[in-house]
């Protein structure tokens, strides 16, 4: 067990709070920046994708994890950004140019959706961002003039300097990179004011109000925020996709989105690699599993859904807390052995709450 | 000039009346208690001073300002805290985590500087951390700095939300029900802090209190209600005895 000797504050507010912190994500690093010499060209490609959902899953967690607001209509966020970024790629603006336009012009559209969601909490605000999501979808399919309805949108390579980033090195390269600076923002706002009232937010609305913190402009802010990371990561899945059509971008890809930041771990960051290389590679391993399973039962339609809603359930029955909740007791299991006691984990029903005043 | 001042304010919600056209002035500096019975309307005055809730008429004048329509979220900012009958604490976050949202209302910095983690940002968390600190100190809550609220017994929370209230730096201090669920001992405690509260820091505080040992140890005036309606304020002892008050709290 580490016991941390603190002389001043600024090791409370310091990333790397410890050595032990350095060296174990500087190995990390080494690992996942090593990875186009010990990886195939296939795996790399799957990689990649593993960043683009961390990317996305960082934003979502933000709202869902952070904030405490439910959204199912995340896939709509995705294609925004994916079709902005493709379609300003597409008029010629340089890449960097039409990111960044795909992560703010979704921030602005998530900024305009949360403001309905002021008034809603839980199963209302997920069904009406399940409304969002659907209305989105259609767009897709019917303006035409810009989103190619269903014959869809070619995406452009992407080359910055002349530097062609669409090979799988490169690419790779390319999301890590912008992962590593999203989580670095990520954890920015999670250590100052910003953070702190989101979870204010979280935990009591009536308590962060009446602490000063304006519940509206948060909670706007959190939608837009989250839907600027996952514009973000929207862009690069249209370089991943290659060609843009709405059925890339269903109720299907907003469930995984929220199934990723819930087996994760809700309210953890280390939770959304988690998720996200949990639901990066599962396609990979249902499809290994096909191979051994008796074809009665590999050849299911709808295996890989039914897998997927399956994991969800047994998780939230089982290990609420997601992969990182279950990661941190085996941790403390060791830490403590033999004294781990198993109780230390069960919570006291919290009872003598104040009823909700809103 | 009273530094709050209510004038014939009600609220009714449907047919239920309440609090029923009550008048009252706190002057800085004192320490007012809310006595009166189960369901007399003291947590419901709170709720009217804090803007939780919206008044059905009347007004209520803070530090020479009408806050009858003031939002929600600038009463922080005007210098009222408070606490809750049965705690509102953020319950995932550290205590320390706790007391910084406390220190809310004195940010100076904007979401860019603090996606960039500038060093204005840092300066302002530095200060944050100190300011925190010192209410750590007073109130000694030293050995949970770092533990989870969800771990910690009910006395300690009542103490971290105290806590989180003086972090704010408020002019008014609104402690509703500060001594229940604390034991014999924690109460004493309590009355010391209270002290402290009032007279170091010079903060006025208004409290709901059923501990009428408490209230008469640590207040300067008492103010008591029943069914609504104001029935009379004055000295502790002077309420305690007055013929009303004992018919509000025993009957006929």
């Amino acid at each position: 067990m580490r016991f941390i000797r603190k002389t001043s504050y600024e090791q409370d507010i310091n990333l790397v709070k410890h050595g032990g912190h350095l060296l174990w994500y500087g190995l990390l690093l080494a690992l996942v920046f090593s990875g186009p010499l010990w990886l195939d060209r296939f795996l790399l490609g799957e990689f990649s994708l593993v960043f683009i959902y961390a990317i996305a899953g960082l934003g979502l967690m933000l709202l869902v994890g952070y904030t405490g607001l439910v959204s199912l209509g995340h896939a709509a966020f995705l294609a925004i950004g994916a079709y902005t970024h493709a379609y300003l790629l597409n008029l010629g603006v340089p890449l960097p140019g039409a990111m960044l336009s795909a992560a703010l012009f979704s921030a602005l559209i998530g900024g305009l959706v949360g403001i309905p969601a002021l008034r809603m909490t839980g199963i209302y605000l997920a069904v009406a961002t399940l409304a969002f999501a659907v209305i989105v979808e259609q767009v897709l399919v019917h303006w035409e003039s810009v989103t190619g309805g269903f014959r869809g949108m070619a995406v452009p390579r992407p080359q910055l300097l002349g530097i062609q980033l669409g090979q799988p090195v490169s690419f790779y390269y390319l999301c890590l990179g912008i992962l590593l600076v999203c989580m670095l923002l990520v954890m920015n706002i999670l250590r100052s004011p910003t953070g702190r009232s989101m979870t204010a937010v979280r935990d009591s609305e009536t308590s962060a109000e009446s602490m000063g913190v304006h519940l509206a402009r948060t909670k706007t802010l959190a939608f837009a925020l989250s839907a600027a990371f996952t514009g973000l990561a929207g862009a690069l899945f249209a370089h991943r996709l290659t060609y843009l059509a709405p059925d890339a971008f269903t109720l299907i890809t907003s469930i995984q989105l929220l199934l990723m930041v819930v087996v994760g771990g809700l309210g953890s960051l280390h939770g959304v690699i988690y998720g996200a290389i949990f639901i990066g590679l599962l396609p990979q391993g249902i499809a290994l599993l096909r191979d051994t399973v008796p074809p009665a039962i590999s050849q299911i339609p709808g295996l890989e859904p039914a897998v997927f809603g399956l994991i969800l359930i047994l998780f939230l029955i089982y290990e609420p807390l997601g992969i990182y909740g279950r990661w941190r007791k085996i941790r403390l299991f060791f830490e403590e052995f033999p004294l781990y006691r198993k109780s230390t984990y069960k919570r006291q029903k919290s009872f003598l709450r104040t009823e909700r005043l809103h | 000039m009273s530094l709050l001042r209510a004038e014939e304010i009600s609220v009714h919600f449907g047919g239920v009346k309440a609090v029923q056209q009550v008048s009252f002035a706190v002057e800085e500096g004192e320490v007012f208690s809310i006595v009166g019975p189960n369901g007399a309307g003291k947590t419901t005055i709170f709720n009217l001073i804090s803007r939780i809730y919206d008044v059905s008429g009347g007004r209520v004048w803070f530090n020479g300002r009408d806050i009858t329509t003031v939002p929600t979220h600038k009463i922080a900012q005007l210098g009222i805290a408070r606490t809750f009958q049965n705690t509102e604490l953020f319950e995932q976050e550290t205590v320390l985590n706790n007391m910084l949202i406390g220190c809310h209302t004195h940010r100076r910095t904007n979401l860019f500087s603090e996606l960039l983690f500038l060093p204005g940002v840092r300066k302002q968390e530095l200060q944050f951390r100190r300011r925190v600190e010192d209410v750590i100190d007073l109130l000694d809550l030293q050995s949970y700095r770092e533990q989870v609220i969800a771990n910690l017994p009910y006395g300690v929370r009542k103490m971290v939300e105290i806590a989180r209230a003086l972090c704010l730096a408020p002019k008014l201090l609104l402690l509703d029900e500060p001594s229940s669920g604390l034991n014999p001992e924690e109460t004493e405690d309590l009355v010391f802090w209270l002290e402290d509260i009032n007279q170091e820091l010079g903060i006025t505080v208004i409290m709901v209190e059923h501990d009428m040992n408490l209230v008469s140890q640590a207040s300067d005036r008492v103010m008591a209600v029943a069914d609504g309606q104001l029935i009379t304020i004055g000295a502790p002892q002077a309420v305690q005895a007055h013929p009303e008050v004992l018919r509000a709290y025993l009957g006929d």
